[in-house]
């Protein structure tokens, strides 16, 4: 670790060292609004390694905002954003810009390059780093097979259908074998199926590659669905874990309201919850 | 509406100015630093120097004609008929040749600059680039103003060229004038300093085109309906900028002289 990663690594008002081993991000006190009611208002909480969060909350709660924040491409108006140990609130955009290459983002409308075909989008950040044309070729189609959608890499955004889009973002995402994984609304605007299959692809990259994830979804079925199954590799199929703990606590949620984290727990502990503003959100 | 305090208005105008001024030092200070988009800038050279040919011919071409036509009559009442040749390379070369190449590539090109990037904005393609780890400003601003003033240089020249050529025409054509005459007192009548005006003026106008048409977009806020416009903002600035600045390097270089 070099000095200057040493020095983002210290908690700004704490003399202990961070925990970066077993927590991939941590949020303090974060705060942001844009030119109105904050959006975020004092939101802590923690991703361990390894683990998948699911954050609910209804439209404009600033679920999209956290994610942008984690990448730096926010800055907060208060508080401190540790992923993988960087304070992401007082790193520069160069500086940035290699953290970035260990955090992969899925965007909510997949943000694929219009004038680039699948294969120029799926390998842009390796052709930005200049990698061999056979080593970007391999991984190109190794990730394009995980999304099951090696048929598609000469066609162009514009024709292919919503949820192919979606794949063809966690296919750019994984490319680089991120440490953590952002998910924004990975199945907002598609149908049952399509949405089931791309809850797979999240499911199957949390177990197989056991990547630390943050999710944002409006659809409580998709947080229920990654928290009561596992990705078999044998079937190569989800199934459910019937309460086994271990895979449960993997996998955890977090409810948003008026910029705020008003639940923070497992599936369980959701299910359990009395408040009657959750009671009637899972309702 | 909205209506917003005078201070908030002055507040706005003036981030508004930091902010261009930052995007243009920055697409200056790209070029010195890695990467290059060379393949970028290239393409960029295509579709805004090669693309925007026609229009930048047919402007030059209608100019030098309606210049020829126009003064044929004034020179025809003091005797002067043979000065056609020298009004119009000067008037091409050092004021005309410029400012129109520029309007028009401004209308087509920083109106294209502010659609493409501004779509992109609103479809997150920009924040995507950014977590991807490629700064927007290196691999799509740098590319598109190092092309526009690039070609711009040569758009000029070959605007002026097809403005005398046009003048040409029209007086060889129809006002019954010598055409070595005419071509003779078109460069006779040329100053080193007046090559160097009209050369120099397309380099800044070029800049100004692809800085704000690249500004316009990056800064699109909103919807789809939002892209248009930033890409009316971009041609409105753009054109009145041009003018400016033209009225201000006239100056400087009339001192120079």
């Amino acid at each position: 670790m070099t000095q200057s990663e040493m020095t983002h690594a210290m908690p700004p008002f704490d003399d202990e060292p961070l925990d970066t081993v077993h927590k991939a991000i941590i949020f303090e006190d974060v705060a942001i609004s844009f030119e109105g009611p904050p959006v975020l208002d004092g939101v802590s909480f923690e991703l361990k390694r390894g683990e998948t969060k699911i954050i609910f909350g209804v439209a404009g709660s600033g679920k999209s905002t956290m994610l942008k924040l984690c990448l730096g491409l926010l800055k907060p108006d208060r508080g401190h954003i540790y992923v993988l140990g960087h304070d992401v609130t007082v790193m520069s955009e160069k500086e940035l810009f290699d953290l970035r290459s260990k955090v992969g983002i899925v965007f909510q409308e997949s943000a694929l390059f219009d004038s680039l075909n699948v294969c120029d989008n799926v390998a842009f950040r390796l052709m930005e780093e200049h990698l061999p044309e056979a080593e970007v070729d391999q991984r190109v189609r190794e990730a394009l097979s995980f999304v099951e959608l090696g048929d598609a890499i000469d066609r162009f955004p514009a024709e292919l259908s919503g949820g192919m889009r979606r794949r063809v973002g966690i296919a750019r995402a994984i490319i680089t074998h991120p440490e953590v994984l952002l998910y924004d609304s990975p199945t907002g605007g598609l149908d049952p199926i399509t949405s089931t299959t791309i809850i797979e692809l999240i499911m199957k990259q949390r177990d197989v590659y056991k990547t630390s994830a943050l999710l944002v979804s409006h659809r409580l079925q998709d947080g229920f669905t990654l928290a009561g199954h596992f990705y078999d590799p044998v079937t190569k199929h989800m199934k459910p874990t019937n309460g086994m703990p271990a895979r449960e606590i993997l996998t955890r949620f977090m409810i948003l309201r008026d910029g705020k984290v008003i639940f923070e727990g497992t599936a369980a502990e959701l299910g359990a919850v009395e408040d009657p503003y959750i009671r009637e959100y899972i309702s | 509406m909205e209506l917003n305090s005078p201070f908030e208005f002055v507040k706005r105008s003036v981030l508004i100015v930091q902010e261009y001024a930052g995007l243009s030092f920055s697409a200056l200070a790209n070029i010195f630093r890695k990467p290059f988009y060379m393949a970028d800038t290239i393409q960029q050279a295509d579709l805004i120097g090669v693309g925007s040919l026609p229009i930048v011919v047919l402007t030059g071409m209608f100019t030098g004609i309606v210049l020829a036509l126009n003064t044929s009559k004034t020179l025809e009442s003091f005797g002067s008929l043979s000065l056609t040749g020298q009004l119009v390379s000067f008037s091409m070369v050092r004021e005309l040749g410029p400012v129109l190449t520029s309007l028009m590539v401004a209308g087509r090109n920083a109106s294209g600059m502010a659609s493409e990037l501004g779509s992109m904005k609103v479809t997150e393609q920009i924040d995507a680039m950014r977590a991807l780890g490629t700064d927007p400003s290196k691999k799509l601003v740098t590319p598109r103003v190092v092309s526009t003033v690039f070609m711009m240089f040569f758009l000029t020249i070959i605007s002026d060229l097809v403005g005398l050529v046009g003048g040409w025409i029209i007086s060889a054509s129809m006002l019954g004038l010598d055409s070595y005459q005419y071509w003779n007192s078109a460069y006779q009548v040329l100053k080193y300093n007046d090559v160097i005006t009209g050369l120099a003026k397309p380099v800044v106008f070029g800049f100004i085109i692809a800085t704000v048409g690249c500004f316009y977009g990056i800064n699109t806020k909103g919807g789809t309906h939002c892209v248009g416009r930033s890409t009316t903002q971009a041609v409105v600035a753009s054109s009145v900028l041009i003018l400016a600045v033209d009225a201000v390097l006239t100056q400087l270089f009339i001192n120079l002289r």
